[in-house]
């Protein structure tokens, strides 16, 4: 039987793998946009099991709001990604080192 | 529901206020972006006017999803203060570089509204949705001046972070709404009134704490803080350094106390580190930044340092004290930024280096008599204003029984006054520099005076006016 557990550890792993995504990723921007996406992901398996496991509909209300949240944020972020790829030419984490300090 | 929509009228006029400008910016084009910067002032003004009237009915709309209380009426005031003021600054700041757009005060009403929801927020779901709000127009703001590297690279390692920041308050969210059974902050906190906190909830909250701390970038969540202030154009920095920092400090209040109060004693612990690392780290990073916009990033980290010392103390003084330190704190900062958004060289090139202030007296004497009273009061010496917000967040946590975290913050202050003298010293005894290009704009140099005056000695007059104020508000969450 599945528990509340499994979908809590099913949870915390994804939200894992999303900051190392982040965190770790030498590469590529697009894959940290992936990474918060996951991290996003893992929240919502959180919020529903919770909803389903409490009989209380405010969780599953609350990841919709999560998903709409997530979409216009991908936007966003894909939107900075261009302007950004347009003076630079790259979009490679490294590269990413105009300010420091 | 009519109750309700009366309570949250501030927002309501605040959104339908951008939402008209944006289609007047639409089919007006950016030629008419300043006359739109000024409607989006009186929007803000027409908000605030609101505002103390529904404090003073008080209440709870949406089944307590919003709260208009006086604590919350404090802070949205003061945000609308800073947000106009952040429409000054780029009024005659981006209109020379020819880039002005009409989106800019869009967003920043934009913005506004998520803060407005943020400091009334009185569930988990209303913070997150307004902390999103808030932050989704911030990105596109740093990213403002697209041709610019810098901009765009700011804009986003802005939003990389802060999406990251947001996800981690996010899964303490989910955390604590599973263990506590609710989102809203009167329940979860009977919750932990009843059967003590759970680990559960201890992870909850500490990442919905972590999660806020990154958005008044207290140590260690701070690391975005410089660069995001050094690469956005540097009105959209001066309105990054003060609204958004009182919505998310006063936001950290409420939550803190409204709905992890039964959780004091864990959540402490968490905000002195974070007051400590940050007044240090502030104070110490700070020195040998040649770069001002640098210089006053690490500034607002050690101010919020300072700001959380008063939610350490977690009493009715304390929380008084946060509203009157962030009042001082926004007209210190916006006048520092003010000044900033003058350094210009004769071709009307922004400059950013702090070694072309050298000698500011003699090329520029008020614009140095301000910077100076900014520097000093920012330091927290005696005869100026910065000084009683600083004694008020000691006073309080003094009386917390946490002598020995006021002591660490004096000597903090003290570690950190060495840069802003040392800015001081550049403008009055260090040869002149070049001469700043002239310029010509009335409200800013209107906004530096007042913003002077109000942390000058004078504006110890004001405390019987703020004091009360602060007070009333703070009572709200007690």
């Amino acid at each position: 039987m599945i528990g509340l557990g499994h979908y809590l550890t099913v949870g915390a792993i994804l939200f894992v793998l999303g900051v190392f995504g982040i965190f770790i990723n030498r590469k590529n921007v697009i894959v940290i946009l992936m990474a918060i996406e996951l991290i996003l992901l893992s929240v919502n398996i959180n919020l529903v099991a919770f909803s389903a496991f409490l009989g209380d509909m405010v969780g599953q209300v609350f990841a919709m709001f999560v998903l709409t949240v997530a979409a216009g944020e991908a936007a966003i972020g894909l939107a900075i990604l261009v302007i950004y790829f347009r003076g630079r030419g790259t979009i490679a984490v490294d590269d990413i080192n105009q300010m420091k300090g | 529901m009519g109750e309700s929509l009366a309570l949250t009228l501030p927002e309501i006029i605040l959104t339908v206020g951008a939402i008209v400008l944006m289609l007047a910016a639409a089919f007006a084009g950016d030629r008419h972006a300043r006359t739109i910067t000024w409607a989006a002032i009186g929007v803000l003004a027409l908000a605030a006017a609101w505002v103390p009237g529904i404090a003073t009915a008080g209440g709870v709309a949406f089944d307590g999803l919003f709260v208009a209380d006086s604590f919350a009426a404090f802070a949205k005031v003061l945000v609308y203060i800073a947000a106009a003021a952040a429409l000054v600054a780029a009024n005659g700041w981006f209109g020379r570089a020819g880039d002005y757009r009409a989106e800019y005060p869009v967003l920043i009403l934009l913005s506004s509204i998520g803060m407005g929801m943020m400091v009334s927020a009185g569930d988990l779901l209303t913070l997150y949705v307004g902390l999103e709000l808030q932050s989704l127009a911030a990105y596109v703001l740093a990213s403002f001046q697209r041709t610019d590297n810098r901009s765009a690279e700011a804009g986003l390692k802005y939003f990389v972070l802060g999406a990251l920041a947001s996800g981690i308050l996010l899964y303490g969210v989910s955390l604590l709404y599973g263990f506590t059974g609710s989102t809203l902050f009167g329940d979860v906190s009977v919750a932990l009134q009843n059967d003590g906190v759970s680990t559960g909830e201890l992870f909850g909250i500490v990442f919905v704490l972590a999660g806020i701390a990154f958005k008044v970038s207290a140590v260690p969540f701070h690391m975005w803080t410089p660069d995001v202030y050094e690469g956005a154009p540097t009105p959209v920095t001066a309105f990054f350094a003060s609204a958004p920092k009182v919505a998310a400090m006063a936001l950290l209040t409420r939550v803190a106390i409204e709905g992890m109060g039964p959780a004091t004693f864990e959540w402490r612990q968490i905000v002195i580190f974070m007051a400590l690392a940050s007044t240090i780290l502030g104070g110490v990073a700070a020195i040998g930044q040649p770069n001002i916009k640098r210089l006053l990033a690490y500034s607002s980290i050690n101010n919020v340092g300072f700001a959380l010392i008063g939610l350490a103390a977690a009493n009715r003084e304390g929380v008084s004290a946060i509203l009157f330190y962030m009042a001082v704190y926004v007209a210190m900062t916006v006048g520092s930024f003010l000044i900033v958004l003058r350094m210009r060289d004769e071709a009307g090139e922004p400059v950013e280096t702090i070694a072309s202030l050298s000698g500011l007296s003699r090329t520029n004497k008020p614009l140095a008599a301000a910077m100076a009273i900014f520097m000093f009061s920012l330091a927290g010496i005696p005869p100026l204003f910065g000084f009683w917000p600083k004694f008020l967040v000691f006073d309080a946590a003094v009386r917390a029984d946490l002598t020995w975290l006021a002591a660490v913050g004096i000597v903090t202050s003290a570690i950190s006054a060495f840069y802003y003298l040392k800015i001081v010293k550049t403008m009055y005894f260090d040869e002149p520099a070049p001469a700043y290009g002239p310029t010509a704009d009335v409200p800013q140099t209107i906004l530096i005076a007042a913003a002077a005056l109000f942390v000058s000695p004078l504006g110890y007059l004001a405390i019987p006016l703020i004091q009360p104020l602060a007070d009333n508000a703070a009572s709200a969450l007690f």
